[in-house]
């Protein structure tokens, strides 16, 4: 049921990802300060890949993505993770905010940041891994 | 030291790199690292002998006043040493014990880390520490006993052995957590000296019971002595090393450091020892009905363990005395004892005393090795246990409380020991030869070593027991009983002249040999007692092991019965029990009607209502999904209405991530069926009629006053200055929450490897039986 495709959803599909990931990083990036976040940007993804995989199927996604949608989930944890070491570095307490400025495009790196990349990629690891997961047994079925 | 200890953590962790290198030598490269703490304590002696009490600094978690302090006095030494020497000895002993053994790496990486366990468990002054290491032990010990793992009887030993222990481990902790709260210290130190404070507090006898019960499961006293001999499916050097010489006996170290902070109230006294004598009668009538050498060796351990408690017990400074003295005797015969018996089940290949015979001829030295050792478990002049028997017997008579009986069962007890050593040392090694699965050699020297050099040294402190006085005096120092000075009037001596305790001695030899001639009567005569042993305390274990996985059966089946109503059903119910509670016992209700609501917002709300009864009613799945997302889009309206754009977003998106999922799944659901019968859906509409009208309350509650003060405030106030964001939501969840984020995240991670795990797994599963139903096909 999901490899039918028709010519207009196909199409649809490629144009609209990109458009939906740079959309989902603007999301990310402007989170701190206005309305997006982490995870309304992995949200955002997710529905743009889940419309991908609707449209071209499970092995064009994955053939897209390189990497399976568990290892982002993996990926995000660690990340979660690790944004909180900085603060033990400078000797203060745990999970304690740390801010840099990269000097040339004056851009504002943090460890919320960092951390917040982290969620994104959960949700989006997380809601693929659910969806592609679906999809696999719904194709193994058809094909018997 | 405690980088020593530590330290011989990552050895035991480097064992099976070593054995790569060193290959069977290994045994002997690890017993370096005790020999070496030993020849460390040894130089510690001077200052122990003076009576200084070393204490070793290290801070682990200062927050929370956990130190890993080491403190070093006579009681703490005389434990180390033991545990040093008699583990180099046993490596040394099990690298033939074992030799060519396919799991030698992974006994040696157990076996050191128990070692190190145990160490740290003497040396520890803080309660916390102490218990960390308390629990390691009872921890290797199961991977010890267990050591066989393909063996059945082993493993369901090794269970019982961690189940007791642990079980008791975990009484002790709440009588540490008391025991620091009366004394307001956790530091064993400290402690010991404010006993008159502890003894007066009202937390005494809660956190004695504790205390004991940890003490005395660990220790194998009446009534969960039945671990112990079970825990003899070990291998023999795991016997010798952990169930004679040194774990069991963490639990009367236990008792005797914290005598100073507990003792000598009336039920210290009166418990420690009855008890003590009653293990002490139990362990020797157990002990003559077994044929298995190592049984017998391990009821006769019980019966010193329930010896040493009762010495507690009796608490007088010449008791402490026989505590000590019994306590180094039993260490050092029981070691050689054990490791004798290891050497006759490697040789014959059976562990029968019955089936052996005549072994003298074959085996000399391990004849002579086990005779010395059996003489001094006999408590027969002139080895070491001879002292400790004596001394055992004089306080017995100074005993305050209950003396006749506890005369009696020592005496018992003495004289059953007596022919449990006749029949270890004389019934294999005397009479006619016998055939024997295997045809008996001299043992190896790597394994006569250690037990020859233990029996030697037992016979060495027998005859000159005046070399042991200053060890004495020190370690009842530590246990605290007497005043400082007097330690170094601790006189041990061999003759005694002709008294009580020595006639008490010659009544026992006289019974024992008795017993001991008449053996196989005498079995013949106790195993009519079966059914009534069948019984004992081991049969409560087992009650108790099947009540608890019963119960366990009932409630998974009651709660978890994978109808996802009845999760609901529950998970509501325990919401509105806790927040009804606190809602109406904790406040004052004061509701707030006063409704000011424009029309969009009622029109909104309207939609909400009509949505959530739509999907209630509808008959059809998708006309019910539609009915839910009228209701969801109508919760992200609110949203915007009540301007927080963050979570509308959210909303819309969770809400199109539904259809998305529905989509894949609503192909593969069944047909739509009424699974409630109409009873069952009128429980359903109060449970939701609570919930909702609960919710409802609890509101309109927080909207009517300004319970507390509001703690957005904090976070609207400090979200730019703190976080460098002007989006507070945002914030909130990457910065002042960020803990609960992550904790979350893991949650989604679970939550998407399951949904993963479980329709992989079941659609295998699903191949498997296709597969397997048409082989025809293949065929053809």
């Amino acid at each position: 049921m999901v490899r039918s495709g028709t010519l207009i959803l196909n199409a649809a599909a490629r144009l609209l990802l990109p458009l939906q990931l740079l959309f989902s990083l603007f999301l990310l990036l402007r989170g701190h300060d206005e309305p997006g976040g982490g995870f309304i940007a992995g949200l955002v993804a997710a529905g743009g890949f889940a419309l991908y995989l609707f449209a071209l199927g499970r092995r064009a996604l994955s053939e897209m993505l390189k990497v399976s949608p568990r290892d982002l989930v993996a990926i995000g944890l660690l990340l979660g993770v690790v944004s909180m070491l900085p603060a033990w570095w400078v000797g203060e307490p745990f999970f304690t905010a740390q801010w840099w400025t990269i000097p040339v495009i004056d851009f504002k790196a943090s460890t919320p940041l960092i951390f917040d990349i982290g969620v994104y990629l959960v949700v989006v690891g997380s809601v693929l891994t659910a969806i592609t997961a679906l999809v696999k047994t719904d194709q193994e079925d058809d094909a018997r | 030291m405690q980088l020593a200890v530590l330290g011989g953590f990552v050895v035991a962790g480097l064992a099976p790199l070593l054995h790569h290198w060193f290959g069977a030598r290994t045994p002997l490269v690890m017993a370096l690292l005790p020999a070496s703490l030993a020849a460390w304590l040894l130089g510690q002696w001077p200052a122990v002998a003076s009576g200084e009490v070393l204490l070793l600094e290290w801070a682990w978690v200062p927050g929370l006043d956990i130190t890993l302090t080491f403190l070093i006095d006579g009681l703490a030494w005389l434990f180390a040493m033991l545990i040093t020497v008699i583990g180099a000895l046993v490596l040394v002993y099990s690298g033939e014990y074992l030799r060519g053994h396919r799991d030698l790496p992974r006994f040696l990486v157990v076996i050191t880390a128990f070692m190190m366990s145990m160490l740290g468990l003497v040396l520890a002054d803080n309660l916390v520490t102490l218990f960390v290491f308390w629990e390691l032990t009872s921890i290797t010990s199961y991977l010890l006993i267990g050591f066989n793992h393909t063996d059945l009887a082993a493993r369901k030993a090794a269970l019982q052995g961690l189940f007791v222990t642990v079980g008791g481990g975990l009484a002790l902790l709440a009588g540490f957590s008391m025991l620091a709260v009366a004394g307001d210290s956790w530091s064993l130190a400290e402690l010991t000296g404010r006993g008159e404070l502890l003894r007066e507090h009202a937390l005494y006898t809660p956190l004695l019971v504790c205390v004991l019960l940890g003490a005395f499961t660990k220790s194998a006293q009446f009534p969960f002595h039945f671990w112990l001999p079970n825990a003899m499916a070990a291998p023999t050097p795991v016997s010798a090393y952990l169930h004679s010489a040194t774990m069991v006996k963490a639990g009367v170290y236990l008792l005797a450091r914290l005598h100073p902070a507990l003792g000598g109230t009336d039920g210290w006294m009166i418990t420690l020892s009855l008890v003590g004598a009653l293990t002490m009668a139990t362990g020797a009538f157990l002990a003559i009905q077994h044929t298995n050498v190592k049984k017998l060796l391990a009821y006769s351990t019980v019966m010193a363990l329930g010896t040493l408690t009762m010495l507690l017990g009796i608490g007088t400074e010449g008791a402490m005395v026989a505590f000590v003295a019994f306590l180094l005797a039993h260490s050092l015969y029981k070691g050689a004892l054990f490791m004798v018996a290891g050497i006759l089940d490697h040789e014959t290949g059976t562990k029968d005393v019955t089936a052996m015979g005549g072994l003298r001829r074959v085996m000399p030295l391990t004849a002579v090795v086990a005779g010395l050792a059996a003489l001094s478990l006999a408590g027969l002049p002139p080895l070491l246990g001879f002292v400790g028997k004596e001394l055992m017997f004089e306080s017995v008579l100074e005993a305050s409380a209950w003396r006749p009986l506890i005369l009696l069962l020592a005496f018992m007890a003495a004289f059953l020991t007596l022919a449990v050593a006749a029949i270890v040392a004389l019934r294999p090694f005397f009479g006619a030869p016998r055939e024997t699965p295997r045809a008996p050699h001299e043992a190896p020297h790597a394994m006569l070593a250690g037990p020859a050099l233990l029996a030697v040294l037992s016979l060495s402190f027998g005859l000159a027991p005046g070399l042991l006085d200053p060890l004495v005096g020190a370690t009842v120092a530590g246990i605290g009983v007497g005043a400082r000075e007097s330690h170094g009037a601790v006189h041990l001596a061999l003759w005694h002249g002709v008294n009580l305790p020595l006639l008490l001695s010659l009544a026992s030899l006289l019974l024992g040999l008795l017993a001991y001639r008449h053996w196989d009567r005498l079995r013949a005569l106790l195993a009519r007692l079966e059914p009534l042993m069948a019984r004992g305390p081991e049969a409560g274990y087992e009650a108790l092991m099947a009540g608890m996985v019963a119960v366990a059966g009932w409630q998974t089946r009651m709660l978890q019965n994978g109808q996802l109503r009845n999760y609901l059903v529950m998970t509501l119910l325990v919401l509105v029990g806790l927040v009804g509670h606190a809602l109406f016992f904790r406040h004052t209700l004061a509701l707030d009607f006063s409704l000011a609501v424009y029309l969009h917002e009622a029109v909104v709300a309207g939609l909400m209502v009509a949505g959530a009864l739509a999907a209630c009613v509808m008959r059809s799945r998708l006309a019910a999904v539609a009915a839910l997302g009228i209701m969801g889009f109508s919760i992200a309206l609110t949203f915007v209405l009540f301007s927080a754009p963050d979570l509308a977003i959210t909303q819309l998106l969770v809400e199109t991530l539904t259809v998305i999922l529905l989509v894949l799944v609503l192909f593969r659901l069944p047909r739509f069926a009424t699974l409630s019968t109409p009873i069952e859906r009128l429980r359903d509409l109060a449970v939701a009629s609570l919930t909702g009208g609960l919710i409802t309350l609890l509101m309109l509650s927080v909207l009517a006053g300004e319970r507390l003060p509001r703690i957005s405030d904090y976070m609207v106030e400090n979200s730019q200055p703190l976080g460098h964001g002007h989006n507070i939501v945002n914030v909130i969840l990457v910065d002042f929450r960020a803990l609960d984020t992550l904790g979350e995240m893991f949650v989604l991670a679970l939550a998407a490897i399951g949904v993963y795990a479980m329709l992989r797994f079941h659609a295998e599963a699903y191949d498997a039986r296709r597969h397997a139903t048409p082989p025809e096909r293949d065929d053809g």
